[in-house]
């Protein structure tokens, strides 16, 4: 059997200060679900960088390589072909394709890291937990311990900050 | 974050998180009212006016369009121009004015990101139909084939083609992005279960879950960053079709940084136009205030005149040269059979956008709007001007001509602007113009509310 403790709030300080006690109180947070980003959750939260970044260069890199590679394999060695008197292996002539592709590759790997890792996707099936938090209220959900003895030390930090529609949920599983 | 008590508020009307919600959704739930549909019907017929005019040209051929030998390239890919560089606005609202950390971007950029994508569109159309036999539109791209060749890749032709591509797919992949959390919105919003269910496939099932978040803003701000070269790297690279080929009034270093300004400067005019006629439809003027305009005006003076100092510039260039070709190209602009469209063309963008100096024109909602059209049609021009009367009279006077659209052409460009009015009318009704969830991140910086707790709604 799982349980967690699911509340609201109506502003992000109340929230961002609930967040902080309860880490501080070595709590596991679940999630926290809000309409917008919220600077300074993450560090408090407890989230490492996103690697998203790094997905990007690699992206970049691959499509920068594919992109003057093939540039340079189809006019030096598959077909060497005289336009204009130029040099086969022309590098000026090569950057912008390189470049536009570089862009376009990163943009892809991102995109798609992106929807991966968070599994979200056309069809996704995530469970929402309240119409709300799409529009104004911050949510946030924290795991209990089967026995039950956390819950009074939640209820009371959630309440310290004006939080509202306290819940104890249970799932089989 | 600390912001100054005489700014501006970007947020006006003392808004809460969830009046922004309300406001903005409003339009895609409410029924539409009688000018949408006035609007669309107009769009649509000019739409199919156009359609018609394509299948005429691919039936019978470019033989029906006014171009000759000496004029090869007439108003198609002056339209192509024309719309690639209005389609530069809405990257450089949303990717440069990010990575500037200027909050005001977050009232426009989605439209403006909506009207990019439509305007690209719009030009992909010209080289396409322009090709003659559309179905072999394929070619451009280099695939194993059985004629065992490869497309030049020396060719700032085939450069466009790699970089119209590209900007479209980043600016469909960025403005997307974008939209999750909203349509995740709008999804929660919805009564029927229908809607619901098209919006919940639409919204990637989005949670608004921290984590996501996170990586939400990561992927928006390097994706910004991936955007912004690009923005500058479409239209240098229109511009390299003219620069690298050798007709006078053509061949010249400053082509790339000129039309990329050129291109801001449109792209900027054609969102006053849109922007100041859907806040007043979708009565949205707490979010697109005043102060809105007279910061996209201020993009417009420093652009417009960019624009300016290169035409002179250009000028110069051409006497100080010494090349006779080059001088009577130029001379030929001016005082040559065309001299009324280089004049239309200076007129609107180096005196009109001069008038923006003044801060009650630049406030001025009826003035920008007038202002914005001026521009939009001397930025056309402009395009004209480089491409006809470059053309018309190169090196060898027997083979000087005149060019002059047919109907054909011209019912091709205005069913452009019907694709064009017509998507954005549709997006209004679907998409929320307004990116609800960056709005309300700068609610509490950037609102009016002198108590910022006043964002909490009492229940």
């Amino acid at each position: 059997m799982r349980r967690y403790i699911s509340a609201y709030f109506e502003d992000e300080e109340n929230l961002l200060r609930a967040t902080k006690d309860l880490r501080d109180k070595q709590l596991s947070i679940q999630d926290v679900l809000t309409p917008f980003p919220i600077h300074g959750l993450d560090p408090i939260l407890g989230f490492k960088r996103s690697r998203i970044p790094t997905i990007g260069f690699i992206g970049g890199a691959i499509g920068c390589i594919i992109a003057f590679g093939f540039q340079a394999w189809a006019f030096v060695v598959d077909y060497p072909l005289f336009i204009g008197g130029k040099p086969h292996f022309a590098i000026p002539s090569f950057i912008p394709i390189t470049f536009e592709l570089t862009v376009l590759f990163a943009a892809f790997a991102m995109v798609f890291a992106f929807l991966i890792r968070s599994k979200l996707g056309p069809g996704a099936n995530n469970p929402i937990h309240d119409e709300r938090i799409t529009d104004d209220r911050f949510m946030i959900i924290v795991d209990l311990d089967e026995a039950g003895n956390q819950d009074e030390l939640v209820k009371e930090i959630l309440l310290k900050e004006e939080a509202q529609e306290i819940k104890v949920k249970e799932i089989d599983k | 974050m600390y912001v100054s008590p005489i700014r501006e508020p970007l947020v006006t009307g003392k808004k809460t998180y969830k009046k922004i919600t309300d406001e903005i959704s409003a339009p895609i739930e409410g029924k539409p009212g009688k000018a949408w549909y006035a609007g669309i019907t107009l769009t649509v017929s000019a739409l199919l006016l156009g359609l018609a005019m394509m299948g005429y040209t691919i039936w019978e051929g470019i033989g029906t369009w006014g171009l000759n030998k000496t004029i090869g390239w007439g108003w198609g890919i002056t339209n192509f121009v024309w719309w690639v560089g209005i389609g530069h606005a809405g990257t450089f609202i949303s990717a440069i004015l990010l990575l500037f950390r200027q909050k005001w971007r977050t009232s426009i950029n989605r439209s403006a990101e909506a009207m990019t994508l439509f305007a690209v569109m719009c030009a992909g159309l010209f080289p396409l139909i322009h090709m003659g036999r559309p179905l072999l539109g394929f070619f451009v791209f280099p695939y194993p084939n059985t004629r065992e060749l490869w497309v030049n890749f020396n060719s700032p032709l085939l450069w466009d083609v790699f970089a119209i591509s590209t900007y479209f797919t980043v600016s469909l992949l960025f403005w997307y992005v974008g939209l999750i959390p909203d349509i995740g919105t709008i999804r929660d919003r919805m009564k029927s279960k229908f809607k619901k269910w098209i919006y919940g496939l639409l919204s990637f099932g989005w949670t608004g879950s921290a984590k996501h978040w996170q990586r939400h803003e990561s992927i928006s701000l390097i994706l910004a960053g991936l955007a912004a070269p690009l923005v500058l790297s479409v239209h240098s690279i229109v511009s390299t079709d003219f620069a690298t080929s050798v007709i006078p009034g053509w061949h010249t270093t400053i082509f790339p940084p000129y039309f990329v300004a050129g291109a801001i400067f449109s792209g900027f005019a054609m969102v006053l136009t849109l922007l100041i006629i859907t806040r007043k439809v979708l009565h949205l003027e707490n979010y697109i205030t005043v102060g809105h305009i007279e910061s996209m005006n201020k993009i417009i003076i420093a652009t417009g005149s960019i624009v300016g100092i290169a035409y002179i510039t250009e000028l110069f260039i051409a006497w100080y040269s010494g090349v006779e070709y080059e001088q009577y190209a130029f001379l030929n602009r001016a005082t040559g059979p065309y001299w009324w469209a280089y004049w239309i063309m200076m007129t609107c963008n180096v005196i009109s956008p001069q008038l923006l100096w003044f801060k009650k024109l630049r406030r001025n909602l009826v003035f920008t709007f007038i202002l914005s059209i001026f521009i939009n049609i001397g930025m056309w021009f402009e395009r004209f001007v480089i491409i006809v009367t470059s053309l018309h009279r190169d090196y060898l006077p027997s083979s000087w001509s005149m060019y002059e659209p047919t109907m054909v052409e011209v019912g091709i460009f205005i069913g452009t602007l019907g694709l064009f009015f017509t998507c954005f009318l549709l997006f209004i009704r679907v998409f929320p113009v307004i990116a609800i969830a960056e709005v309300k991140s700068v609610l509490k910086s950037s609102g009016d509310q002198k108590d910022k707790s006043e964002t909490k709604e009492k229940h």
